[in-house]
């Protein structure tokens, strides 16, 4: 049964792959980056106990924390990088609410 | 006893399993990024609490229960933080949401 | 006091995470709880409106709640995306956020986030901004209830 479950979150995967690939926005990709790392923590802890080993639940716990940090690392990196922007971030703020 | 621990996960672990691909198949069918979000939402809750809520049934009371409790709590909390930072920072930088307000008008 | 506090938690923490008991590897430990200490007092965790665990009690029945408007909406959302003609209309609501210091503000922006079908896209001084997947999920959603449950984790 660990083998059904393994196959639906590697499925899940290569979805959020594709979405990665398709885009169309740097958002849109770091979101599919970031459905795919919380996969990848799903996967670990299932892989755990397919094989017998509970000390894998330590690898799923800090790929958990690096994922969550990197995706915040990669996002401030985009809204820093972000010069050129028409309008400053009051002003898009203002207009969608 | 050992049957129907077997049998409650195997029940967790195909909702679970199901939750994870529809929400996989989500986020590649929406339309534009903010409902792509809904979508990655969804294998974010009830994928992991049903995945791990599997696994945590046939580790029984143990070490590593209370592992599985700590990544399945961690998860749900950093989850919606990268999904709110991400919203944030599309929002922040201008990408307009495809939506109207309550009142029936176009926002965009 | 709130210091010693978190010290044990997170010393309590390492000695079960580790599960040896070497001398080197406690030293190790109570190393890295001072560093990590260091650091969360410069963020200011220490802070009266930040460090809250007297709320851990009152969270309790607050997520037995929650965990019950999670199984209706992730229903809901999964039916959505199955269905052939997907069949959403995005809405976008403003919401005045009843709960005050910032933790319990925190609280509810992660709540609605975490309820598939609601995205809070901005919290800015207690106006949030929240992106709904259907017209009737904005709808419950002004209704208020999670507003004012959030607010009642204050008191």
């Amino acid at each position: 049964m660990y083998y059904v479950v393994s196959l639906a979150i590697l499925l899940t995967m290569i979805l959020a792959l594709v979405r990665a690939l398709l885009g169309p926005s740097v958002y849109d990709r770091v979101l599919a980056v970031n459905l795919f790392g919380t996969k990848t923590v799903l996967l670990v802890s299932v892989v755990a106990f397919l094989y017998g080993r509970p000390d894998f639940l330590d690898l799923a716990l800090a790929y958990a924390l690096i994922n969550f940090i990197g995706v915040l690392a990669v996002l401030n990196f985009f809204q820093n990088s972000e010069r050129n922007m028409a309008k400053g971030p009051a002003e898009n703020r203002k207009e969608a609410g | 006893m050992q049957i129907w621990l077997d049998g409650i996960s195997f029940v967790m672990f195909i909702g679970g399993g199901a939750f994870v691909l529809i929400g996989g198949v989500g986020v590649l069918r929406m339309p534009d990024l903010y409902t792509r979000m809904h979508a990655a939402s969804l294998t974010d809750t009830m994928g992991t609490l049903l995945i791990l809520g599997g696994v945590i049934v046939q580790a029984g009371f143990s070490l590593a229960a209370i592992k599985l409790v700590a990544i399945a709590l961690f998860l749900l909390v950093t989850g919606p933080t990268a999904t709110y930072a991400l919203a944030n920072a599309a929002l922040l930088s201008g990408v307009r949401p495809d939506a109207q307000t309550l009142d029936g008008e176009s926002a965009s | 006091m709130r210091v010693w506090l978190t010290l044990a938690l997170w010393f309590a923490t390492w000695l079960l995470w580790s599960g040896l008991y070497k001398p080197l590897l406690i030293n190790l430990g109570v190393l890295s709880c001072l560093l990590t200490l260091l650091i969360a007092r410069r963020m200011g965790f220490f802070g009266p409106d930040v460090f809250s665990l007297h709320l851990t009690g009152r969270l309790v029945p607050f997520w037995g709640w929650l965990s019950k408007e999670l199984v209706k909406s992730n229903i809901e959302v999964a039916r959505i995306v199955l269905s052939p003609r997907m069949i959403i209309s995005p809405t976008v609501v403003n919401l005045q956020a009843l709960p005050k210091g910032r933790v319990s503000q925190a609280i509810l922006g992660n709540a609605i986030t975490l309820t598939p079908g609601t995205v809070t896209i901005d919290d800015y001084e207690g106006q949030l901004i929240v992106h709904c997947l259907t017209c009737d999920g904005a709808r419950t959603l002004q209704a208020g209830e999670m507003n004012r449950r959030a607010a009642a984790l204050e008191r």
